[in-house]
Parts: C-alpha cells; sequence; structure tokens
C-alpha cells in the first residue's frame, strides 16, 4: 500500500512512474491496507498520524511487511532536535523490516529496499513466525 | 421505485423525506463520510469530512496538521538563517526552487543585500523549470483523480528531464537547497545552458500532446466542467492566489503586478480562465491555467538562457548575517501554487527571531467548503484536485 | 495612497483606535487597539480610496516580554498598495477581535494564531485547534514553551 505522507511520495510517485518502474519487481499499488501484504512508509510521520499508522497496520493481513522510506520515517529525519510534533521513526509505534535511508531517498534507492525486502522474504522460514 | 432527479447541473435535494411511487415515505437523513488521512484522492495526509445527504454534499470540513513538521518552531532554534533554508525545501516539496527563491529574497531585503545580474537570470530560469515540474506532477495526478492512468506516465517522464538539469546543476532531485542568502551554493555547468535549451525544444510540442490527451478529452471536460465553481469576489475575499485566482478570471499575478527579481525583463502573458467549456472558475479553468502557464515559463526560461551574463554566482555578505535589531520583511513570490510569503522579524541576533510561512495552499484549502456545497462526492475528489494543494505546505 | 496618507485617514477617522506608527521603515505599519479591529479592518476594506480587499496574512508574534501581537499584512488589488496592521495583548489576557468577518481568509489564519500562541480571537464563529491534534497541551510558539516528555504515550523527544 502506497502510503505517501510527505516528500518522499513524489519519489515514490516517480519510482512507479515509467522511468523506473517499480511494476517489474512486482510491486502493484492498492489504495486499501487490507489487501496488501507490504506498506512503504514515505514521509514523516506526526504524533496526529501515528494513531492513524497503527489502524492501517493492524488492518493489514498477515504475512505483512513495512518498508520505512526516507530519514523522517526512519529517525525523525531532519526535525529529530526541535520537532514537538515529529515522532521520531515509526517504528516507535510499527515494526519495520527494512529502512530505505535517504531525504528523499532516490527512486534506485527505493528499488533496492524492495529487492532487499525480497530476500528477506526468501529466506524467512514457514514455521518460526518473525514478530 | 424512487423518483429519479433529471439534470446533471443542477443537483436537487429533498431534505427529510422522499415520497415513493407507490405512496410511501422514506426517511432519509444526512450521512457523514469520512475521506480520511490515507486516501490515494487527497494528495497526502489531508482529512475531509463530508456531510452528505445522499450523494449530494451539504458541507465539507478539512481538518489538517497531519503533517504539522513544526517549522516555524524549529527556525527559531537555527543559529543561523542560511541553515533554514533546507527546511524552508521542505515545505512545498514539489517547487522546492519557489520556496527557496522567496525565503532568499526577504532575508535579502531585511538585510538589504544586492546579488549579482547573473544569480537574477540563474534564479528566474530555476524558479521557471521548477514551475514546469510541480505542473506537471498537479496535471498528472489530476488526470488518475479523473481516471486517466497515461497522462501521469507522460507527465513523470518530462518531469524527469528536468529534474535531471537540476541533479547536474547542485546534486539533488527533488529538496535542492539551492539558492543561498547572497546568491547560488554552485554555479551552472558548462553543459547546462545547451542541454536546457534542448529540453525548451523537446517540451513545446509535449504540451500540445498533454492537450489531446488530458485537457480537451471529452471524458475529462465532461467531469471537470462547472463543478467546483469559484466566483471571483468569494476568490478576492478568501485572498485565493496562483492559478485557483486567476482561473477566476481575476487578472492578477505577483511576478507582474507586484515585481520581484528580473521577470520585468520578459516577455511573456498572464494566463487568465475564461470559461471556455464551462463557467468561469470552474475546475477546467483552473486545469488550463496551469497547462497555458507551463508554455509561458517555456518562454521565460528560453529568454533567460539567450542573455545570461557572466559574473560570480556570490555577492559579499559577512560570515555572521546579523540583521538589525527590530527589522522585519514580508516578500511575497509567485509559486506555482500561488503566493508564496515569508514574514521575517530579527532580535539583531544571528538567530531568526519569528519566521511565518504564507502558504498558498494553507489559503487556497480554505475555500474548499464554498466551492463544494451542492456537489456530489465523485466531484469533490476532482474539486480537491483542482486546488492543487501540497500538504507540506498547508501543514508546514 | 503613500502610508502617510493612510495613518491620516486612519487617524481622523478613528481618533484613539490608532496607537504608534513606524513609516520611516522598510515596511511602515500602523498599531491599533486590540478591541476595535473589526471596525477598522470593516473601514479599511469598504472605503474607496483604500479598498483593502486582499489580506495576504495574518501572523501571531510573542514579543518575549509579557506581550502577545497579531501582524495584518492586507494588501490592495486595485490601487496596489500595501500596509501593515499591528495589535498587541497581554500573555495574562490574550484577546482580540476577530476579523474573519472582513475577510473569509482570516478564519483559518486566526484559528492557527489561536492554535500556536494561544490568543482567543472574539467573535471568531469557530475557534478551536487547526494543527495539532484537539487534546494537544500547550501553545507551541510561545517562547516560554517546554516541549512534553510523552503525548498519548509516545515519547516526544530524540
Amino acid at each position: 500500500m502506497q502510503f505517501g505522507i510527505a516528500c518522499c511520495a513524489i519519489e515514490m510517485m516517480a519510482a512507479s512512474a515509467s522511468n523506473f518502474d517499480i511494476m517489474r519487481f512486482g510491486v502493484i499499488p492498492r489504495a486499501t491496507p487490507r489487501q496488501t501484504d507490504v506498506m512503504f512508509v514515505a514521509g514523516t510521520v506526526t504524533l496526529k498520524m501515528a494513531s492513524r499508522i497503527k489502524r492501517l497496520y493492524d488492518q493489514m493481513p498477515e504475512p505483512r511487511y513495512i518498508i520505512s522510506m526516507g530519514s523522517c520515517a526512519n529517525c525523525g529525519g531532519p526535525y529529530w532536535e526541535h520537532g514537538y510534533h515529529v515522532l521520531k521513526g515509526v517504528d516507535r509505534v510499527i515494526p519495520v523490516d527494512v529502512y530505505v535511508p535517504g531525504c528523499p531517498p532516490r527512486p534506485e534507492a527505493l528499488l533496492e529496499g524492495i529487492i532487499k525486502l525480497q530476500e528477506k522474504v526468501r529466506k524467512e522460514s514457514m514455521i518460526k513466525k518473525s514478530a | 421505485m424512487i423518483e429519479s432527479h433529471s439534470l446533471p447541473t443542477s443537483y436537487v435535494t429533498q431534505p427529510g423525506a422522499i415520497k415513493t411511487s407507490s405512496g410511501k415515505t422514506l426517511r432519509t437523513d444526512e450521512m457523514i463520510i469520512n475521506m480520511g488521512p490515507q486516501h490515494p484522492s487527497t494528495h497526502g495526509v489531508l482529512r475531509l469530512e463530508i456531510v452528505v445527504d445522499g450523494e449530494i454534499i451539504v458541507d465539507v470540513i478539512p481538518h489538517i496538521g497531519y503533517l504539522h513538521r513544526c517549522f516555524e518552531k524549529h527556525c527559531e532554534h537555527m543559529t543561523n538563517y542560511q541553515q533554514v533554508i533546507p527546511y524552508v525545501d521542505r515545505l512545498d516539496y514539489c517547487a522546492s526552487m519557489n520556496n527557496d527563491l522567496a525565503f532568499v529574497l526577504a532575508a535579502e531585503r531585511m538585510l538589504k543585500i544586492e546579488v549579482p545580474p547573473r544569480v537574477e537570470y540563474i534564479r528566474v530560469i530555476m524558479a521557471e523549470l521548477n514551475r514546469i515540474a510541480s505542473h506537471l506532477i498537479a496535471i498528472g495526478t489530476y488526470g488518475i483523480d479523473a481516471g486517466a492512468f497515461t497522462p501521469f506516465l507522460y507527465c513523470f517522464t518530462d518531469r524527469e528531464k528536468i529534474l535531471d538539469l537540476f541533479e547536474m546543476t547542485c546534486g539533488a532531485r527533488l529538496l535542492y537547497n539551492y539558492m543561498w542568502i547572497g546568491g547560488l551554493s554552485h554555479d551552472l555547468p558548462p553543459t547546462f545552458v545547451e542541454q536546457a535549451k534542448e529540453f525548451c525544444t523537446y517540451f513545446k510540442p509535449r504540451i500540445k500532446a498533454f492537450n489531446d490527451l488530458l485537457t480537451y478529452n471529452e471524458i475529462f471536460v465532461k467531469r471537470t466542467a462547472h463543478v467546483g465553481v469559484l466566483p471571483k469576489d468569494v476568490a478576492i475575499n478568501y485572498a485565493s492566489s496562483g492559478p485557483m485566482l486567476r482561473g477566476s478570471g481575476v487578472n492578477w499575478d505577483l511576478r507582474r503586478d507586484d515585481p520581484y527579481s528580473y521577470y520585468d525583463r520578459f516577455e511573456w502573458e498572464v494566463q487568465v480562465g475564461k470559461g471556455e467549456v464551462g463557467t468561469v472558475g470552474d475546475s477546467w479553468d483552473r486545469h488550463i491555467v496551469r497547462m497555458r502557464e507551463m508554455e509561458q515559463s517555456v518562454k521565460i526560461v528560453e529568454q533567460a538562457l539567450a542573455s545570461i551574463p557572466e559574473g560570480n554566482v556570490q555577492a559579499a555578505i559577512p560570515k555572521r548575517i546579523r540583521p538589525d535589531a527590530g527589522a522585519e520583511a514580508y516578500v511575497r513570490t509567485e509559486s506555482p501554487r500561488g503566493e508564496l510569503g515569508f514574514y521575517l522579524i530579527s532580535d539583531g541576533s544571528a538567530s531568526p527571531y519569528r519566521i511565518k510561512a504564507r502558504s498558498p495552499a494553507f489559503v487556497n484549502l480554505s475555500v474548499l467548503p464554498e466551492i463544494s456545497r451542492g456537489a456530489m462526492i465523485a466531484d469533490l475528489v476532482l474539486i480537491a484536485g483542482s486546488v492543487d494543494i501540497v500538504l507540506g505546505e498547508v501543514d508546514r | 495612497m503613500t502610508p502617510q496618507e493612510i495613518l491620516e485617514t486612519l487617524s481622523s477617522n478613528f481618533g484613539d483606535a490608532i496607537l504608534e506608527s513606524k513609516l520611516d521603515v522598510l515596511q511602515p505599519w500602523i498599531r491599533i487597539a486590540s478591541h476595535r479591529t473589526k471596525e477598522i479592518c470593516f473601514f479599511l476594506r469598504d472605503e474607496d480610496l483604500l479598498t483593502f480587499d486582499y489580506m495576504s496574512c495574518l501572523s501571531g508574534v510573542d514579543y518575549n516580554d509579557g506581550k502577545l501581537g497579531v501582524v495584518y499584512h492586507l494588501a490592495s488589488m486595485i490601487h496596489k498598495h500595501k500596509i501593515v496592521l499591528k495589535t498587541h495583548c497581554t500573555k495574562d489576557s490574550p484577546h482580540v477581535q476577530s476579523v474573519a468577518e472582513v475577510w473569509g481568509t482570516a478564519n483559518w489564519h486566526e484559528r492557527e494564531a489561536y492554535d500556536m500562541y494561544g490568543i482567543v480571537f472574539d467573535g471568531h464563529p469557530d475557534l478551536r485547534r487547526m494543527l495539532l491534534p484537539y487534546d494537544w497541551e500547550g501553545h507551541p510558539l510561545r517562547k516560554d514553551y517546554k516541549v512534553p516528555e510523552f503525548y498519548n504515550g509516545m515519547k516526544v523527544p530524540y
């Protein structure tokens, strides 16, 4: 599910456009969380938005994975020091599988993040449940 | 069987009770639908609380603040005015050069700094190229709102060529930190002028392609004409600006009417909506104003490229930028969304005392409840898309 | 009209509500009484030679000596002149008369000033928080604001 919040959303849109094209990696955009496996959290997560993100995460069916895109979603980004309304990293409310660094990350970096997630899923065992 | 309403352009509501043809009375109530923060068509994290009677909108209550990143408080902690510029970029992330330009002009006006002519020409070129890139995003996503996927791909392909130019100059694709107080961070690379001229020659026929594909497409016209009409006096009272204001027939553009930088040296025209396929001030008018503005921006870029002077790209400014105590400046510029203004107050130290960003998307969004009463929910998507909001700017 | 003429017109009509002015700076400003902003702004908007029909910006300011202020940037599309109005109120009793009836855009700007500074606009149709969550405590842009440690279970500082 493409959850484009801020500037990283534009790079995510550019990644789904023809120059970079994430669809060739098997990533198809869906608007609703109930039919998705992966959620890209692209952009700054604020405290007002955090409870809604938790709700969206709960609506995703298992197996579900989160890619945190951009520095703001990774750790609060450029607003880490004085942002009183910025959640310092989306991993404070939901568990993240892959972190893509950058501000904003290039579309190629997002593609690398997707490939890393695909490798991680390939190595997962069906019996052992990952948190 | 319920009686059907006939005319699509005047939506008739029957509040309270609908009489069926068999004589029974159906009770109807207003329903509140939430177009929540996560929605593919709200262009970001905007929450619209829609009060509907059936399918017809009675009221829209926008809830914003889901991207409030504390820009104004953050700036007060910065030790330097130059350090504010990366944060200013991130306000309207689709048109980052225009944000830089507005802030830097405000700071230079407060400090009374004159920049070399080469800097002014390059600033105009960058701002206009970014205007084209921003309008391409607006048009591409507006097409998706209406259900057309192909214009989005065409727009983003063309936008990549502009981003290549920017990346060649300052190293970044989206958030540039390029215009600094007193000048620029880097000079243009040697091949920039030639590549930019090539882009202009390539882009002019593309605008005709977009018009054929989307603007004059019968489905698009039927969905956007007469929808979301913003009357002239309401637009001025609500301080709309940019394509919202010009689409309603008001001939007002800050580049010509409150001039800044070197725009008065170039020949270009202000585009105004005339109600060609619908009413003056409807969503189609705002769209065509954006399309025509792109043509005018290409014209400005070509004229500027033909006459860039040589020179420095940095004026001589003190190492510690320290304005006078009590100095204030409010400078407004024409960003792709409208009037972007920065109000700076200084207390004599190197740290800014108060920076207020007057963002066009925030002000344009406040008129949304007025223009969407009586429309249907599907129309609301197109009305909200035609306002062209960027949530980073709305919430700051 | 020049700023001097605007000041003279206002002084002759409102006398004691015009408190202070500074016209020799880059952007001349006039300070008005905070309980009469609405009638002064109606006059500025409707008077033929002034016609300030466009309110560019309304900002709250925290002057550090226990005073809060509101700054209005007005422009006229017909006469192409601009003026800055200021008004002050104290931190203990931060009340300013609302101008939401004069310009529709002031509605949202005043809500934001209330949210960030706690300035109460008397006569505003719907004064509630705009950018911060509705249950947030405190007014962040005040100079003496302390960042809370937790908000709804989430840690706020890094």
